[in-house]
């Protein structure tokens, strides 16, 4: 067990490091980097607690996927610094608001657990044999089977909006016509000539 | 066994198994763990130096030509020479890039490669983490590959290099999706996630491998793999022809090594999992066989083992070089078109005719079903 706490702090003091440098690093790819350290890390946190299922979905979709396009715009940006630092002097106030509100739930919960309120029990290892993915498709496609759903058609609502807005008419588009180009013959392209050979001069 | 060894070999196996069986129980753990990574590591090593021999050999009889043969018997120390070349070359860091990116962009595409084969299995006993969702292990693994390819075209400060990491990038994401769910296919049939389950759910013979049931979701998840270790056809990132060398035109030397290895480290584990989720791993083809057991000479044909996953994935291996020596670079709408309009389509027709024969109990998975 000692073991144990030794290797959630230090990765956890890894993660809150990582979260900072996305926090504080001037070069938005590099702020990137850090956030994907910071979800790998989370991802180890959450092997510790034994929930594998989760942890490997957070690689696999945030930053397999997610973080891979977030990296892919944040590249083609032409970044100006010095505008960043004015954004970040005039929205200061405001983040300051969100990270305090977030301490004091954070306080209140850590705070309440202390005094017994919410008897969760603390952490119980997960017997041998135990799916933790089975045991989460049990609940999700049963239980939460509607809640599932309405999640699913929400993210294909998004993914619609989102390619209805990007997919304007510009003028002057050329696209290319895969099945004309397929059905191409020779003769469309090349014209044969027949002709009579010339005398030499 | 006193008669065929001397003496001396025993008392020293013996003293070592002493020593082992006196460790505490967690450092005999880690021992075997440790002796099991490097024998895996070792043999993922000289599998992708003997890899470039063969393809190179490959390609040079499909050009009618006769490939390496200068270094050593056949060539054979070709990959070796090619190692100390690049060894002892320059490592030339471009002024204006992001020198730690640039310096460990090679190393994010080959531990990712090299880390996914703690969760394959080679037989049925050796696997060295057999842990129950092995399958999202794997493909979580291979899709953070593409860090290293984007991260050096980026920190190499060079359009050319950004160029191809750009198109990697776009290409890699939308294959992903399609091999995921390819996977899903897979595990709809095997009924888990662990890489040993789905072998043993394709054990009884060539007519249980899924390979049959699943062929539109073989063919989808190899031509996803193909595309995901950005090989030809699908090289579009290092296209030559218009940007020079793609996003690793700026590394030499070592760096250049790691892209190379990382590269080849893909295919062999692109090769060995199409291998088990789809042609039974380790299984024999002729496991079912019962005629084959009476006759003496050929009952070892049935036996499964690593001889076989072997097999299986040189055979994948030799698709890809026979690949690059036939087809000409898809150009990048193509490539596009195929991955998001076809690929993906087919998979989730087959995904939904899987799912309605296991509704009404036919096919191999009937028995999943209920």
């Amino acid at each position: 067990m000692m073991f144990q706490s030794v290797l959630f702090y230090v990765f956890a003091a890894m993660m809150l490091g990582a979260a900072l440098g996305v926090v504080f690093s001037r070069n938005p790819v590099h702020a990137v980097m850090f956030l994907v350290l910071t979800f790998f890390q989370s991802a180890v946190l959450w092997l510790m607690v034994e929930v594998e299922f989760l942890a490997i979905v957070l690689v696999l979709v945030y930053v397999g996927a997610v973080m891979v396009l977030f990296l892919f715009v944040v590249m083609m940006l032409d970044v100006n610094i010095e505008a960043a630092k004015r954004g970040l002097t005039r929205y200061a106030p405001f983040g300051i608001a969100v990270a305090l509100v977030m301490v004091i739930q954070l306080v209140q919960l850590i705070w309440a657990r202390g005094q017994g309120v919410t008897s969760t029990g603390g952490f119980v290892a997960t017997p041998e044999g135990y799916s933790n993915t089975k045991a989460l498709g049990a609940v999700l496609y049963t239980e939460h089977v509607y809640a599932f759903e309405i999640a699913a058609v929400i993210l294909l609502l998004a993914i619609v909006a989102a390619i209805t807005l990007t997919m304007r008419k510009r003028p002057g588009l050329k696209l290319q016509n895969i099945a004309e180009q397929v059905a191409v013959q020779a003769k469309d392209r090349i014209r044969v000539v027949k002709m009579a050979t010339e005398k030499k001069q | 066994m006193a008669g065929l060894v001397p003496q001396f070999v025993v008392d020293i196996i013996d003293w070592v198994l002493g020593v082992f069986h006196s460790l505490p129980e967690w450092l005999q753990y880690l021992t075997v763990t440790t002796w099991k990574i490097l024998f895996v590591m070792i043999t993922v090593i000289l599998l992708v130096a003997f890899s470039t021999y063969f393809e190179r050999k490959v390609i040079g009889r499909m050009q009618a030509r006769i490939g390496p043969n200068r270094v050593g018997p056949l060539g054979l120390g070709q990959p070796f020479a090619d190692v100390l070349k690049l060894l002892i070359k320059e490592v030339i860091v471009p002024s204006q890039s992001s020198k730690f990116l640039f310096v460990i962009a090679p190393l994010l595409s080959l531990v990712p490669a090299l880390a996914a084969w703690a969760v394959i299995p080679l037989n049925g006993k050796f696997v060295i983490s057999n842990i129950d969702a092995g399958l999202l292990y794997v493909l979580a693994l291979t899709s953070v590959g593409v860090y290293g390819v984007i991260l050096a075209g980026w920190a190499s400060n060079s359009k050319y290099a950004l160029l191809g990491a750009m198109r990697s990038a776009a290409q890699i994401v939308a294959y992903e999706i399609a091999m995921g769910f390819a996977l899903v296919g897979v595990l709809m049939a095997s009924g888990s996630l662990n890489l040993g389950e789905i072998v043993r759910a394709q054990s009884g013979g060539v007519s249980h491998w899924f390979v049959l049931p699943l062929f539109p979701l073989f063919i989808v998840f190899w031509i996803s793999g193909v595309a995901e270790t950005n090989r030809a056809p699908f090289d579009v990132a290092e296209g030559e022809s218009e940007i020079v060398a793609g996003f690793h035109v700026e590394y030499s030397g070592v760096a250049f090594a790691l892209f190379f290895l990382a590269e080849y480290a893909n295919m062999v584990l692109i090769s060995t999992m199409t291998a088990i989720f789809f042609l039974g791993g380790w299984a024999s083809p002729f496991a079912g066989w019962t005629f084959l057991y009476e006759i003496a000479w050929l009952s070892w044909l049935t036996v499964g083992g690593l001889p076989w996953l072997f097999a299986k994935m040189c055979f994948f291996m030799y698709t890809f070089f026979w690949l690059r020596a036939t087809f000409p670079r898809y150009r990048y709408d193509q490539i596009m078109r195929l991955g998001w309009k076809i690929l993906i389509p087919v998979t989730i027709i087959w995904i939904a005719v899987e799912g309605a024969m296991a509704w009404i109990q036919v096919g191999p998975w009937s028995e999943l079903g209920a």
